[in-house]
C-alpha cells in the first residue's frame, strides 16, 4: 500500500526506463517533455479546483448553495466557465501599447510557473531542489509586480494605471514582511534548501517547536502573502467599486483568463511555501520521540499531508476575504510600515536568541 | 532536475499561454464597431491622455522599500550561518538594525510614511 504513494520510486522507475530504452539525449528530452506536460496539467487542474473552491467557500460563508447545476454538485462549473472564456473575444482596445499589452500575461504566467520548481509536493518529489530554494521563491515572486505594472501602464486606461500603481506599492511593501517571516525559519534551520527545511521538521513542525516568535512570524506571513497576492481585504489593486477592474480592466478573453489563472496559482504557491516553512510541508505530524504515534502518522501518504496543509491555508485566505472589510490604501501602507515591519524585525531578533540558546525543541 | 528545469518551466508557461490564446482565436467570432475599441472608463468618451505625469505618492515608499529590500538580501547569508557563529552574529545584526532603524526613524519623522 505504502509504495503506491511513493513518488520517488515512480520517478526513478520512469527515469530508469527512459534511459534504458532511448539514447541519453532523447531520454533527457522526453523527461523534460514529461515534466512540462505534468506541470501544465497541474497548473490547469489547480486553476479549475481553486476557482470552484473559492466559489463554494464564499457560498458556505454566506449560507448559500453556490454553483450546483453543472455536473454533480456543480463540480463541472469551472470547466464550463473556462469554455465560456474560450469563446470570448480577446480584444485589444485602441491606443494601447500593443507589445507590452500582449507581453504582460505571459510574464505573469512565467513567474507563476517558475515558482513551481522548488516546491516539494511529496517525499523526494520536487522539480529542482536547489540549495537557495527559499531565496529563489522570494526573488521570482517579486517578478509578478512587473507584469502588473506592465499591464496597467500599457492599457491606456486611467483606472488600470492607478490600480497598477497601488498594486506595485502594496506588493513591494508587503514583500518585506513576508521575507522577514521566512527568515525566521531560515535562522532556525540554518539552510535555504527546501528539503533541508522539511527534514528539520521531522520531530515536529516549526510552528510548534519555535515557541511564540514563530507563531508571530506565521501570522505576519499569512497577512503579508494575502496582501502580496492582491486578495481581499487587501485587494486595492482591483477594488471593484473604485477602479472597475484595476490593472486588468482592459483585458478580456483568454488574456484575462491567464491573469486570473496566474493569480490563483500564486495563491497556491504562497500557501505551499507557508505550509512548507511553518507546517512541515510533506512531513507528517510527528511529536518528538513518540515512535508509535509517528509510525501511525507515516501511514498517511506525504502528498496528502502536503496538499491538506496547503489547502487548509488557502481556505484560511478565503476565510479572510469574507471576514474583514477592505482597507483604505493609507491604512494598508500604515499597517505594513508602522506595525508589521517593526514587529517582524524585533521578532527575528527574538528567534535568533532562541536559535543561539537552542531553546527550540 | 537541475537548472534545465527553469527552461522547461518557462517553455511550459509560454506553450500553455500560446495554445490558450490561439485556441480562442480559432473558436471565437470577432466583430467590430467603432465604439468597441474605446477605453473602459466611465461610459462617456475619455478626456485627456493616460500617459501623463501625475503625483504618484508612492515613490517615497519605493525608495524606503529599496533600502529594506537590500537589508533583507544581506540578512539571508547571515540567517544561514547564525547558529554556527552564535552571539557575535547577534551583536553584529543588532548594530546593523540600529543603523537602519535610525534611517527609518528619520523617514518617519520627515513624514515619508504618512499618507497625504
Amino acid at each position: 500500500m505504502q509504495h503506491m504513494w511513493n513518488f520517488a520510486q515512480l520517478t526513478d522507475l520512469i527515469h530508469g526506463w527512459l534511459y534504458e530504452t532511448f539514447p541519453p539525449a532523447w531520454a533527457l528530452a522526453f523527461e523534460m517533455i514529461i515534466v512540462g506536460i505534468a506541470v501544465i496539467g497541474l497548473f490547469a487542474g489547480l486553476g479549475l479546483v481553486l476557482v470552484l473552491m473559492e466559489r463554494k467557500v464564499s457560498a458556505f460563508m454566506q449560507i448559500r448553495l453556490g454553483p450546483n447545476r453543472v455536473g454533480p454538485k456543480g463540480l463541472m462549473q469551472s470547466l464550463a466557465d473556462t469554455l465560456k472564456l474560450l469563446v470570448k473575444e480577446g480584444m485589444t482596445p485602441d491606443g494601447v501599447d500593443r507589445f507590452l499589452f500582449n507581453l504582460a500575461p505571459f510574464i505573469a504566467m512565467i513567474a507563476a510557473m517558475l515558482l513551481m520548481a522548488p516546491i516539494a509536493f511529496a517525499k523526494d518529489f520536487q522539480i529542482w531542489d536547489l540549495n537557495i530554494g527559499v531565496l529563489y521563491v522570494t526573488a521570482i515572486s517579486s517578478l509578478n509586480v512587473i507584469a502588473i505594472l506592465m499591464a496597467g501602464w500599457s492599457s491606456n486606461n486611467k483606472y488600470s494605471l492607478l490600480g497598477a500603481m497601488r498594486s506595485g506599492a502594496q506588493i513591494v511593501s508587503y514583500e518585506l514582511s513576508a521575507g522577514l517571516s521566512i527568515l525566521t525559519v531560515v535562522v532556525l534551520t540554518g539552510s535555504l534548501q527546501i528539503s533541508d527545511i522539511v527534514t528539520a521538521q521531522s520531530n515536529g513542525w516549526w510552528i510548534f517547536k519555535g515557541h511564540i516568535p514563530v507563531l508571530i512570524a506565521f501570522v505576519i506571513y499569512m497577512i503579508a502573502v494575502t496582501a502580496e497576492t492582491n486578495r481581499a481585504p487587501f485587494d486595492m489593486a482591483e477594488a471593484e467599486s473604485e477602479l472597475t477592474g484595476g490593472f486588468h480592466t482592459e483585458y478580456s478573453g483568454m488574456k484575462f483568463a491567464l491573469f486570473f489563472l496566474a493569480e490563483y496559482i500564486n495563491v497556491f504557491i504562497v500557501c505551499a511555501i507557508g505550509a512548507t516553512l511553518f507546517l512541515g510541508g510533506w512531513m507528517p505530524l510527528h511529536i518528538g520521540e513518540w515512535t508509535a504515534f509517528n509510525g501511525i502518522m507515516d501511514w498517511i501518504p506525504s502528498s496528502v499531508w502536503f496538499f491538506g496543509k496547503t489547502f487548509f491555508l488557502i481556505f484560511l485566505m478565503m476565510w479572510f476575504r469574507w471576514t474583514f472589510p477592505r482597507l483604505r490604501i493609507d491604512q494598508l501602507l500604515n499597517l505594513e510600515w508602522r506595525y508589521l515591519l517593526p514587529i517582524g524585525m524585533v521578532n527575528i531578533l527574538l528567534v535568533t536568541v532562541i536559535a543561539i540558546l537552542k531553546w527550540h525543541f | 532536475m537541475g537548472p534545465a528545469s527553469l527552461i522547461v518551466l518557462t517553455l511550459a508557461a509560454v506553450t500553455f499561454s500560446v495554445i490558450a490564446i490561439l485556441l480562442s482565436r480559432i473558436v471565437l467570432k470577432a466583430s467590430w464597431n467603432p465604439q468597441k475599441g474605446q477605453a473602459y472608463e466611465c461610459g462617456i468618451p475619455t478626456t485627456g491622455q493616460t500617459w501623463i505625469q501625475f503625483n504618484v505618492g508612492y515613490y517615497l515608499f519605493a525608495l524606503i522599500f529599496l533600502i529594506f529590500d537590500v537589508e533583507l538580501i544581506f540578512l539571508y547569508p547571515w540567517a544561514v550561518v547564525v547558529r554556527q557563529v552564535g552571539w557575535p552574529a547577534l551583536v553584529e545584526i543588532l548594530i546593523f538594525f540600529f543603523i537602519l532603524f535610525i534611517g527609518f526613524l528619520y523617514a518617519h519623522k520627515k513624514g515619508a510614511l504618512k499618507w497625504s
